[in-house]
């Protein structure tokens, strides 16, 4: 499976990637940053062609052990 | 600080958009509390911060210098080569400092009777047979529910209180931009008292890259591109600044920004049983400039109207809501859907196209097109033009 993973030292908390997933994955929790939940997360991209500075992988959810 | 149990109107998100729906609430005497996730109102910012002088009078806020930190008479748009046409019609504007403008509009909001919360997160509404009836809060340190009669979602382009609710208002990559901005220092600018904007599919595929002054020497200079563009925002601005070294050759950020626009139509809903939609959470954002502060304030002030209605009727059901996007439609939507096509008609066009609008178009016809007025007069202009021609006749009208 196919998932986002957001990295941390380059995310600014902007939440623009949290408008565009389509299955309400993505959650901004000021103090924390952008949650991906993982179990509804389709993996599908969307965040990361949006995010405006890369922020945002796509990894094989076995490579995130 | 003293909370109510329940509160007429439950505002979501402490932007222009809630902050004066929840001014203009209490003014009308309802109880209203604003509900704000992150720890500082106005940060971090998202925008170019330009705001047109006639929204001050619009909404009835004051041209106050505090947050009105540059003044600007007119605008210039460069072609790829760099050809411009200068726009001045009814461009007067103010270049704002929106970390201090949104706390002034939540002070003012509180002076009015309105209350407030920071660092106060909506994870989930209160529904009770189909009607929004309240709010579920983390603050971090608890979870709590407050009651209401209606929730007004102004949550932004990331808006997930609408989505709670069931009225989907997910944007698709294709009707966004990605959005990223240095605020710099040590600018070269010849003409301070202008806004600059760039066009071209290799500078910022469909968007454009901004340089709007905050004094002689500082500005905003950022980009907005469209969302499914495989390179970063950031590519490419970093890119413009690379190649535009008379500018730029003695700059520095002082602070970095991104954020996600929405530049399709407007929500076809922006309302429910308990539940009423605003700015850039229902979409309420020009689709050609991406700009959404004033139409937000603008959504929220009609809102307001609204809700004082639906309180005196006492009847908070999607039947007397809808109301809000009749007036609203009527008011600005149809516009904006005018607009939303122009923006569709721009970015199909390649650069050599927009040499050619350089020497056809003169300000007034720009600013035409960016507020979505005598288009069809546009189109006389490209008779000469077959391309542009059929592209307008197919996209504008």
């Amino acid at each position: 499976m196919k998932k986002a993973k957001v990295n941390k030292n380059k995310c600014l908390q902007c939440g623009g990637c949290v408008g565009v997933c389509p299955v309400g994955a993505v959650t901004l929790i000021d103090g924390k940053g952008i949650i991906i939940d993982k179990n509804k997360c389709i993996g599908c991209g969307k965040c990361k062609l949006v995010c405006p500075i890369g922020a945002i992988e796509i990894i094989k959810e076995d490579d995130d052990q | 600080m003293k909370y109510l149990k329940k509160y007429d109107v439950i505002v979501v998100g402490a932007g222009p958009a809630g902050s004066i729906c929840a001014l203009e609430c209490a003014k009308k005497g309802l109880s209203v509390l604003v509900v704000e996730k992150r720890q500082e109102i106005g940060a971090p910012v998202r925008c170019a911060e330009g705001l047109a002088k006639h929204w001050f009078d619009d909404i009835g806020i004051e041209v106050d210098p505090q947050y009105c930190r540059w003044k600007i008479i007119g605008g210039r748009v460069y072609s790829p080569s760099g050809k411009f046409v200068e726009i001045t019609k009814d461009s007067e504007g103010f270049i704002l400092e929106r970390k201090i403008f949104e706390k002034k509009l939540a002070e003012k909001a509180i002076d009015g009777g309105a209350h407030y919360m920071v660092r106060s997160r909506v994870y989930d509404l209160i529904i009770e047979d189909g009607f929004v009836k309240g709010v579920k809060i983390d603050n971090g340190f608890e979870k709590f529910e407050v009651n209401c009669d209606v929730v007004v979602a102004a949550d932004g382009v990331d808006s997930k209180i609408a989505r709670m609710y069931g009225i989907n208002t997910t944007a698709d990559l294709n009707e966004v931009d990605s959005g990223f901005q240095y605020e710099m220092g040590g600018l070269n600018l010849e003409n301070p008292e202008l806004i600059h904007i760039f066009v071209g599919n290799e500078i910022a595929p469909r968007g454009y890259v901004w340089i709007f002054p905050k004094s002689k020497t500082s500005a905003n200079v950022g980009i907005g591109i469209k969302g499914d563009d495989p390179k970063t925002a950031k590519e490419y601005l970093d890119n413009f600044i690379e190649e535009h070294s008379e500018i730029f050759k003695d700059a520095y950020p002082i602070e970095i920004n991104s954020g996600v626009v929405p530049v399709g139509k407007p929500i076809e809903k922006p309302y429910g049983n308990g539940i009423i939609v605003i700015g850039d959470a229902a979409r309420m954002v020009n689709p050609i400039h991406g700009g959404g502060i004033g139409l937000a304030m603008e959504s929220g002030k009609i809102a307001a109207g609204i809700l004082a209605k639906a309180k005196e009727k006492r009847d908070f059901s999607e039947e007397t809501l809808k109301e809000f996007k009749e007036v609203w439609f009527k008011h600005r939507g149809e516009k904006l859907i005018k607009i939303w096509k122009a923006r569709r008609f721009f970015e199909q066009l390649s650069d050599e196209d927009f040499e050619k609008l350089a020497d056809i178009l003169d300000g007034d016809a720009i600013y035409n097109i960016a507020h979505g007025s005598k288009i069809k007069e546009l189109t006389k202009l490209f008779v000469k033009y077959p391309k542009l021609f059929n592209l307008a006749i197919k996209n504008l009208l």
